[in-house]
């Protein structure tokens, strides 16, 4: 096993030891405590605010993946290039918008809890997986399409057969980056009221406890890094499996 | 048999299809009220259609030109005539929104408030989809789209200055806290700038020595990767104990405005965000540039100063810009998050409006923000593409 | 045998292929030579339809190809492009079992077919059919992209440059190679290609582009004697000529009886090359073995040179 390995499951097995009981680690936080400050927050168990936070995220993800790659599939047809020059355009346009805003615009028309935070993650998250997929589909190898035309293959196919496993490590790419803003602007959901890690965070930043803060943070960062990672494992596995080259440095 | 009729594509169908969904989403947006009146700033609306939003006269000229707007999408037109008209039609839109405030407030009352409905927002939307499509047809040269910009951006001057949204409730809002708008717009501007200055007179240094050395290179990408999918809010909590302790223990650190609550924690975590687009895209702009030339610059006796300064920078320039691009625009929308440990901001507008319930203080915060951020990308979108070369343009 | 009628492409204003008409007979291998923007890609394209003709007509063994879905008229007819077009997420077998799968093979016969195939391209299955094609080199890859072209045993063979992208050695191997192959299926070929050293090497037929119309369709002898136009005419290149001829023509064919001095030259050669020889040597004639090492005459320089005069 490689070192890099062997530091992310310890850095996980910590992370979920804490999860699973935080009380046992008091003594980590408790020096970042004033005037008798609790060290460890209890007033929500950190289970379950773990679990709301990922499954806001996953339910999320996993929407705006496939309304995503639907829509790339779709402008990338014949029947939607009509549509390509301006979703490409909106794309571009769309990530100009700052994920809070997005949240702080989804509150009036859904108000208070999970669905606005639901919405915004996944309104916000379709943007780089949408541009990620269609820059997947439309910049595929010429001479690959070309031959796969030239052996017959019919529009779905070459779609289903070549064109998506050939576009799908850049897919997963646009996911990875979504994914990562999805779990820290869930962290700010719960400004709105929604049940997640942010919780801990907000409570410290109220309190002025700096071990919520930290403990709060620490979670959601680690776990952010360990998905991050894991995902881009998984694309250099598919890349190699697409027998393509990485693309980036 | 012949099979000329065949092969030639068959293009009499002249309904547009994008105005088709334009036309669809107008459809809806005439079931959705045009504005919403409130007699106080919390309590429920009341819905208001188009005509009984406005003076009947007004109601009907606006739904005549709707009409004709979507007409014109529809059918297979000029582009430069979509772009017109869509722009007619959005400028229309504001203006009667505008006057819808004015018409559904009781004269002298100061409590009542009238926003934006659902109508409203999709029939921009519908027409800025427009505006979208034909902007993205005509592949306009830089200049040109910083000039549309600008256009948009006086409209809206003349507009607010005129007072034609006195009477709309984010208007209201921004009445009573005008002074605490613009300290706010600046802090913010100084939030997203300074720590963007200060991320690319460190970052590109950085660059360079990464780009130079591999012993170098992965370390720092990795952990300026790690700080960057750290949840903004962790961050610039995770932040406060450490300011707050130079603050308490550096001796003259506290005078000059560090402390563990406010700007300086907000600032050094915008910084930290900044580093990874910045020394990443000085990398790949390094990396970026063709061996050849290096070779021959080498090969003309250069030294290592003078390739970098002469031959390396100027080529990977348009990259690290994009780097910038990146920041800025990704900076203003953070800087939102700042207020949340006292660090000021649009975000105390939001966070506010969150707190009270209140959305068009929300919206007094997200509005500016979302412009701000939208005109930024536009502007240095274009400066990227005026400083690429020609042949490297995306078509 | 493939009846190309009057065919012509139109890209708004442009005629890109104007009016041509041509036949391949089965069995042939016709080139069609040209600089580029000729028209040349464009006319074998719409052969398999992978472009749609502005106007004319294309049969393939007396049946018009729009008689047909364009799919099921390409998993007919072979094809291999320069650069191979392989796909980077399948090994080297299932590449090649592309047609044969979409055809609907069974699973037996797809095998056998594949490690066929290889076999014949000088490729030992074990070793390659479960490489991705990333790990093969460039002549491979190559390799491997006609080898998919021919798996469903297509009478029809359609080639864009296909071997335009390798270096030299490997070009004349893969020359030689699709040669044998031809012999040895009987595949009827029509190959598109910029150079016209590599079009009278292959071509039983010749098909000369400009701008779109076809100037001239022969046999390689008789365009090198007899070019229709001043442009084939250069693209030929006036200085080539008599060694393009002698190109043509294999040592057996001018063979002598007698004895002759020095390293023997093999009948297979062309008198190309052994003209070279007798200049490059200083000889008058040369000894000519064949296959197996058996001396069977000789040649004379004379001779050689003879033949390389304008045919009458």
């Amino acid at each position: 096993m490689k070192p890099g390995l062997i530091i992310r499951l310890v850095v996980l097995a910590l992370l979920v030891a804490f999860i699973v009981t935080p009380t046992s680690f008091a003594w980590v936080f408790q020096p970042l405590t004033k005037n008798s400050q609790p060290a460890i927050y209890v007033q929500n168990s950190l289970l379950n605010l773990t679990l709301s936070h990922l499954t806001i995220v996953a339910i999320a993800t996993i929407a705006s993946t496939l309304l995503a790659v639907g829509l790339a599939i779709l402008v990338t047809r014949p029947f939607g290039a009509e549509f390509l020059p301006l979703s490409r355009s909106l794309a571009n346009i769309g990530q100009t918008f700052p994920p809070v805003a997005v949240l702080a615009l989804a509150v009036p028309v859904l108000g208070f809890g999970t669905a606005p935070t639901l919405v915004a993650l996944f309104l916000y998250g379709l943007l780089p997986i949408f541009e990620n997929a269609l820059t997947g589909l439309t910049t595929l190898p010429p001479a690959v399409t070309e031959a796969a035309r030239g052996v017959g293959m019919t529009d779905r196919q070459r779609l289903l057969g070549v064109e998506l496993p050939l576009a799908t490590p850049v897919i997963l790419a646009g996911i990875r980056l979504s994914v990562v803003i999805s779990v820290a602007t869930a962290t700010i959901g719960s400004t709105v009221a929604a049940s997640t890690l942010g919780e801990v965070i907000i409570a410290g930043l109220l309190s002025n406890n700096i071990a919520f803060i930290a403990q709060g943070g620490l979670v959601v960062g680690v776990m952010a890094v360990l998905i991050y990672d894991a995902l881009s494992a998984l694309e250099r596995v598919l890349m190699a499996r697409t027998g393509q080259r990485r693309l980036r440095s | 048999m012949t099979d000329a009729a065949i092969a030639v594509p068959t293009r009499s169908f002249a309904v547009d299809k994008l105005g088709l969904l334009i036309a669809a989403l107008a459809a809806i947006a005439a079931f959705l009220p045009f504005a919403a009146f409130r007699a106080n700033r919390i309590v429920l609306g009341e819905s208001k259609g188009l005509l009984a939003a406005l003076p009947s006269w007004e109601a009907a000229i606006l739904a005549v030109l709707l009409a004709a707007g979507i007409a014109i999408a529809l059918l297979r037109t000029p582009t430069l005539w979509r772009l017109g008209t869509s722009l007619v039609v959005l400028a229309l839109l504001f203006v009667a929104i505008g006057h819808a405030g004015t018409f559904l407030t009781p004269p002298g009352d100061k409590i009542a408030r009238v926003s934006p409905g659902g109508g409203f927002w999709l029939l921009v939307f519908a027409f800025a989809l427009l505006a979208a499509d034909a902007i993205a047809r005509l592949k306009l040269t830089p200049w040109t789209r910083i000039g549309v910009l600008a256009a948009v951006a006086l409209f809206f001057a003349v507009l607010l200055g005129s007072g034609t949204l006195n009477d709309l409730s984010i208007l209201r809002e921004y009445a009573n806290r005008g002074d605490t708008f613009w300290r706010e717009a600046q802090t913010h501007l100084a939030l997203a700038l300074g720590s963007l200055a200060a991320a690319t007179v460190a970052g590109i240094p950085i660059g360079v020595l990464c780009q130079r050395s591999d012993a170098w290179r992965a370390p720092v990408l990795n952990v300026l990767n790690a700080i960057q999918t750290i949840p903004s809010i962790a961050l610039f909590g995770l932040l406060i104990a450490p300011l707050a302790w130079v603050a308490a223990n550096i001796p003259g650190a506290s005078a000059v405005g560090i402390s563990g609550i406010g700007a300086a924690p907000a600032m050094v975590a915008l910084f930290a965000y900044s580093l990874l687009p910045v020394v990443a895209n000085t990398v790949v702009g390094l990396d970026g540039v063709p061996p050849a030339a290096n070779d021959a610059a080498k090969g003309m006796g250069m030294t290592d100063w003078q390739r970098l300064t002469t031959v390396e920078f100027p080529l990977a320039f348009p990259v690290i810009l994009t780097g910038i691009r990146i920041v800025l625009v990704q900076n203003i929308g953070l800087a939102t998050i700042a207020a949340l440990i006292g660090g000021g901001g649009f975000g105390v507008f939001v966070f506010q409006g969150v707190g009270q319930t209140a959305m068009d203080l929300v919206l007094l915060g997200a509005v500016p923000t979302v412009a701000l951020a939208f005109a930024a990308a536009v502007v240095l979108d274009a400066i990227v593409e005026m400083v690429s070369p020609k042949d490297t343009r995306r078509d | 045998m493939i009846e190309i009628e009057a065919l012509t492409k139109d890209y708004l204003e442009l005629t890109v292929v104007d009016h041509v008409s041509l036949t391949v007979a089965d069995g042939e291998i016709a080139v069609i030579v040209g600089t580029s923007g000729s028209g040349k890609t464009t006319l074998l394209r719409m052969i398999n339809r992978l472009i749609e003709p502005t106007s004319g007509t294309v049969k393939i063994d007396g049946q018009y190809t729009r008689a047909v879905p364009a799919f099921e008229l390409r998993r007919r007819i072979g094809y291999a492009i320069q650069g191979h077009g392989l796909f980077p997420h399948r090994t080297v077998g299932q590449n090649i079992a592309t047609v044969p799968t979409l055809l609907g093979w069974d699973k037996g016969r797809i095998a056998a077919r594949v490690d066929e195939l290889l076999e014949l391209f000088q490729l030992p299955p074990a070793e390659f059919r479960d490489r991705m094609p990333s790990e093969l080199s460039g002549g491979q890859q190559q390799r491997v992209g006609v080898a998919r072209a021919l798996a469903a045993e297509p009478k029809l063979l359609l080639m864009d440059e296909p071997f335009g992208a390798l270096d030299p050695i490997i070009r004349a191997k893969a020359q030689s190679d699709l040669l044998a192959i031809q012999k040895r299926f009987g595949t009827t070929i029509v190959l598109v290609t910029h150079d016209m050293e590599e079009a009278i090497h292959l071509g039983s037929r010749i098909a000369v582009m400009d701008k779109g119309k076809l100037l001239q369709y022969a046999p390689p002898d008789e365009i090198i004697a007899r070019p229709a136009t001043p442009f084939v005419a250069e693209l030929i290149g006036t200085g080539e000529r008599p060694f393009r001829l002698l190109s043509l023509v294999k040592v057996r064919d001018l063979v002598e009886p007698g004895p002759a001095q020095g390293e023997p030259i093999s009948a297979d050669a062309s008198l190309r090359d052994a003209y070279a020889e007798c200049l490059w040597t200083g000889r008058e004639m040369l000894p000519v073995v064949d296959d197996d090492g058996a001396s069977i005459g000789r040649i004379r320089r004379d001779d050689i040179a003879h033949r390389a005069e304008r045919p009458q």
